[in-house]
This record gives C-alpha cells, structure tokens and sequence, in this order.
C-alpha cells in the first residue's frame, strides 16, 4: 500500500494521429503538486484518463487507490475538477449553479445547500454569489470554478490552469487560495500550469511533462535551486557617470564564481546558486558604490526549462 | 464606564471564523446524481432556477394550450352538451403547432446551452456518466412536453367529470388521450433533441426544430393533397405520407389504434399493416434518435 493519490504506470495515450501520453510513470503524493507542460504537452489528456472518462491505450493509473479503468464514478465522487475553459451559464446564480453541481456529486439536497454556502464563502464570494454569472468578472468566475471542484468535500481536487486570464493581483489571489486549499482544507491539490514560475511559491513537488513523457519529478526546492534566476538592475554611479555600472557588477559577479548574462542595457540575469548568491550581489553592488534598483525572481517559461534541462540538469527522479 | 470584558463580548457578538469544515453524510452516487439531472433539466424547460425573462415563453405556452381547455369545459357545461366540444385526442392535435414551438425552443435549453458554455465536460466529471446524461436530459424533455400536454387534459377530464358528462366515454378517451400526449411527447421530442445537440448556438438550435417539424407537416399536407385529388376523402394510398412529419405520424397512429376522430377526412395509419408499420416508424424514430445521442456525447 502506497499513500500516493495518484500512481500511473507506463500510463500511454495513443490517437490516430499523435502520442498524447508516452510510457508515464509517475508517483504524486499528497500536498500541492504542479503538473507543468507547455500546451499540448498532454496534461489535459492525462487529467482525462485520470477522472476514468478516456481509456489508456496502454499501462495503468490509480488514482486515490482506485483503478482509472474500471472505477471512474467511484473516482469521480471523491475527486474534483476545475477545467480549463469557461463552464459557468451566464443566466444561473452562482448558488444554484453550485448548489446543482454538489447535487451532481451525490450529495443530498440539505447538504448540497449547506456545503455550497460554506464553499463559496471559502473561496471569497459573498453577496454577488446571488447574481447571475454573467455579470462576473474572471476572477470572481474563477473563484465559483475552484468552489464547485471543492464543494463536495473531495481528497484530491484537479486544478487545471487556474490562474489563467487573471491579472497579477488576481493570480496571486488564487495561488494563495490554492495554497489554502491544502493546508487549510486538507485536500490534495494537482495543478497544471505552463508557466513554472507561479507554481514554484505554491507547490510542494512539481512534475514536468513534455510530448506525452516525464521530464522530471522533484520538490519544488530542487527545482528553483538548478532553474532560478535573479533579475538584477544597479543605477548609475553618482560620481563617476563614464562608469558602465552593468559591466562592472558583471565582472565582479563572475569573479565571484556566479552565472551572469546581460539582459537589454539594463538587467543582468543571475543565476541562483543558492541563499548567498543574494548577499554576494548586495555586497558586490554596495562596494562599487551603486544602488540596487531591482533584485527579483524570474518567472521561467517552461520551455526555458526544456533548454536548461537538455544542457543537464539534475534529474533526482530520472524519466525515461 | 466599562462593563467587565466577558459581559461586553456577550452582547456585542463576535464573529468566529469555524474555518473549514469537511463533509462526512453520506454520498449518493450515480444514480441520485442523474435523478438530480432530470429534476434540474425538467425544473429548466419550464424556466424555473432559471433568469425571470426565461420564464415567459414556456409559461406563456402552458397558458395558451391549458386556457381554451377550461373555456371549452366552461360552454359545455353553461350549454348543456352531451359531449366536450372536442375529443381529446383531437385537441392535442390542435394545439401541436403551439406544443412544437415550445419544444423548439425548450430543446436547446436543455443540450445547447450546456454545449455552448462547456458544462458538459463538467458534468462528466461528475459519477454520472454519459449515457446518464443523456438518459437524464432524454427523460426531462419527454416529462416536460408530456406535462405541457397531460395539463389541458386533465382539465377537460375533470370539468367533464364534475359536470356529469358521459363518464365511461370520458375516462376511456382521457386515457387514449394521455397516450397520444406520451407518444407526441416522444417522437418530436427524440427529433428535436437530435437537432439540439448537434449545436451550441441555441438559436440554430430553436430554427432547426421549428424548420423541420413546420416543413414536415407541410410537406406532408401538400403531398396528402396531392394524393387526394379530386376525391372527398383522403384515400389510404395518399396516408401513407403521414410518415415523414413526427406530428403526422402520431396523430395517424393513435387516430388508427383507437380508431378515434370521425371527422372527415381524418388522418389515420391505412389498415393493420398501417398500423404496423407507423408503429415500427414511431419505434425506430425514437430509438434512432436516442442512439444518435449517446453517439454524439461519446466524444464530447
């Protein structure tokens, strides 16, 4: 007996045309877990063969400790899924929307009404939940998404792109809600993005996929150690104007044995080798006597992962 | 002057965060939750848990087809007739213009829009699954139509029966009346639902329906007339185009059956083997229409 909530095993998805899944295997464990592809990576198919609504063209998946093939209404009642897409009708309350579907997850009419108040309080949506949706504004539509996956009390909820066409305020918003989900709620999070960088603040563990196969599987922690990238932007010298400041944070940054590579005039890309790569560039830019306008994390494209794997990176959980 | 804090926390009231609480009752599973998706289907045919505006239309119908029904109870009654100015399967086949339109336009409401704003998906996500859906939608749409039509019968049947008309007639044609009302409650519906779950646009959805039961019936009335010629009743040669228009179709099957409607010129399935094989149409139209469906929402 294993505690993951989601085991697959040489999990392969064939179409006529294309391998949307590849011989995956994969272990998640309870917590908040990224799935991060680019699109087309094959992480809607997997969520599909996960809920036990498309059959696997070869190997296995449990999900929960439920086999995917043959027991997707018992899998179904215990997990919930927020889509992609917008699946909200306009013309219904958010209540009675939520309500219906707490009903279609087999819960009794007193307690679907019980359940969805509390749900939709949870999420942060309190008087306007009597409006018609189609009035919402994404983020509040997103919010009635989250609540309807979570309002029958799953131990697994499938969140896939949740943070999509929010804006900044927005997504952090729903990445603290996400964060909530679990360490509030006890539930197991799985949420797929194709942008790296907002999940490496929410998730424990991050698995990566790419044409249908396992790139990696690792905490989140290895992940930003090999991957993260520091953004770094000095003003000019008060005194000395003939002084290139970049150049020079630049050469003392590599002498100090760190990764460093110019970014249009101004920035200059650092990579994080760990906690006192911070220090050495305060202290670096503080003895050249400049100031330090911006020091921050960089958001990754997951396709800059691919290129930084493919020169090699440390795979703790090796693919293939 | 301060009250002592733990009187003045009694009757201010604090609101305390419970924080989350998880779900312990009990689960239905999938049989409750496609039971959940009739209700909630039928509930939206008829407008209810739904916007006020979209009330209007079925509600409006339900008033049109039940209204004439009680002012025809209320002159039989005031003249003294023997029998109802109309029999019951008659008035059913009266009213099926009025019916078609609420069909047309309830049909979409039930498949479009749940395709047009991707709830499907969202449903499958859910025990249920797709021929539950299907057979919870099927099911709420044949339940709508028949209600909209059992509604002015019963109210013929108990004017009928509280004003001391003939009550073996009445019962015995109220009841031939109720299956005429399950069998036009079938047959277009099953139709209708086809065309709706081939869109999301609900508007396509609504001229589809009402373009092809409207040119099927005129169809077949140019076609009957056509067949008839100059002779003064319809021959069973020309009854035979019945089959190409749902309302048609039931209308000759149930007037043939119980052998109802002496008019002239009635409708009415030619013979025995008419009535087989209208009965084989009415079967593999609402069979091949249900199969065409769970075809459909395999892939969705």
């Amino acid at each position: 007996m294993s505690t993951a909530v989601i085991k697959t095993d040489g999990l392969t998805k064939r179409f006529p045309r294309v391998t949307a899944l590849d011989q995956l295997t994969v272990e998640v464990q309870p917590g908040v877990v990224g799935l991060v592809g680019s699109n087309g990576a094959g992480k809607s198919t997997l969520i599909k063969i996960l809920l036990g609504l498309a059959p696997a063209t070869a190997g296995r998946g449990e999900v929960l400790g439920l086999d995917v093939a043959t027991r997707g209404p018992e899998i179904r009642e215990r997990v919930g899924y927020m889509p992609e897409h917008d699946c909200l009708p306009p013309d219904v309350s958010a209540t009675e929307f939520v309500v219906h579907m707490a009903r279609m997850a087999g819960l009794p009419a007193t307690a679907a009404r019980e359940r969805t108040a509390d749900t939709l309080r949870h999420v942060g949506l309190y008087e306007e939940r009597y409006r018609p949706m189609g009035g919402y504004s994404t983020g509040m539509k997103q919010r009635v998404k989250l609540a309807q996956a979570l309002v029958h009390d799953p131990k697994l909820v499938l969140l896939d792109e949740p943070t999509n066409g929010l804006d900044p305020a927005g997504r952090d918003e729903m990445l603290g809600l996400i964060r909530r989900v679990h360490s509030d709620f006890g539930i197991s999070v799985l949420v797929t993005t194709h942008l790296l960088g907002e999940l490496e603040r929410t998730c424990d563990h991050l698995v990566v996929i790419d044409g249908g196969k396992l790139l990696r599987s690792s905490s989140t922690a290895s992940f930003t150690e090999a991957t993260a990238v520091l953004a770094v932007e000095v003003t000019d010298h008060p005194e000395d104007l003939a002084l290139e400041p970049g150049d020079a944070v630049r050469e003392r940054l590599a002498a100090a044995g760190l990764s460093v590579q110019p970014e249009g005039s101004h920035l200059l890309l650092v990579r994080l080798a760990g906690d006192d790569t911070y220090d050495t560039i305060r202290d670096t830019v503080a003895g050249l006597g400049l100031g330090l306008v911006r020091l921050e994390q960089r958001r990754h494209r997951v396709a800059e992962l691919f290129t930084d794997e493919s020169r090699g990176g440390t795979d703790d959980v090796a693919a293939s | 002057m301060s009250l002592p804090p733990d009187t003045r926390s009694a009757d201010t009231g604090v609101i305390h965060d419970i924080g989350y609480r998880g779900y312990t009752g009990p689960r239905l599973g999938r049989a409750y939750a496609t039971r959940s998706l009739f209700t909630q289907s039928l509930r939206a045919a008829y407008g209810l848990g739904r916007s006020g505006k979209s009330k209007v239309l079925p509600m409006l119908v339900l008033g049109v087809v039940s209204v004439p029904a009680v002012v025809m109870v209320a002159i039989a009654l005031a003249t003294g007739a023997k029998a109802l100015p109309l029999d019951y399967p008659r008035y059913l086949s009266s009213f099926a213009p009025v019916v078609s339109i609420f069909l047309a336009s309830q049909a979409p409401v039930l498949l479009s829009r749940d395709l047009r704003y991707h709830t499907v998906p969202l449903y499958f996500s859910r025990p249920i699954t797709r021929a539950d859906y299907v057979r919870a939608k099927f099911a709420a749409m044949v339940c709508a139509q028949f209600l909209l039509m059992a509604a002015p019968l019963v109210v013929l049947y108990l004017g009928a029966v509280l004003g001391r008309l003939d009550f073996g007639h009445n019962t015995e044609h109220f009841l031939i009346g109720l299956v005429a009302a399950l069998l036009y409650a079938l047959v277009p519906s099953s139709v209708a639902l086809v065309i709706a779950a081939a869109t999301p646009r609900r508007g396509f959805g609504v001229a589809g329906i009402m373009g092809y039961l409207a040119i099927s019936t005129v169809v077949v009335a140019i076609l009957t007339r056509i067949g008839t010629a100059t002779e003064f009743t319809v021959p069973d040669s020309a009854q035979w185009f019945a089959l190409l228009s749902p309302n048609d179709l039931v209308e000759s099957l149930t007037n043939q059956l119980f052998d109802v409607d002496g008019a002239v010129g009635r409708m009415h399935a030619p013979g025995g083997l008419g009535a087989v094989v209208f009965t084989a149409a009415v079967l593999a139209m609402v069979s091949g229409s249900y199969g065409l469906l769970l075809r459909r929402y395999r892939s969705v």
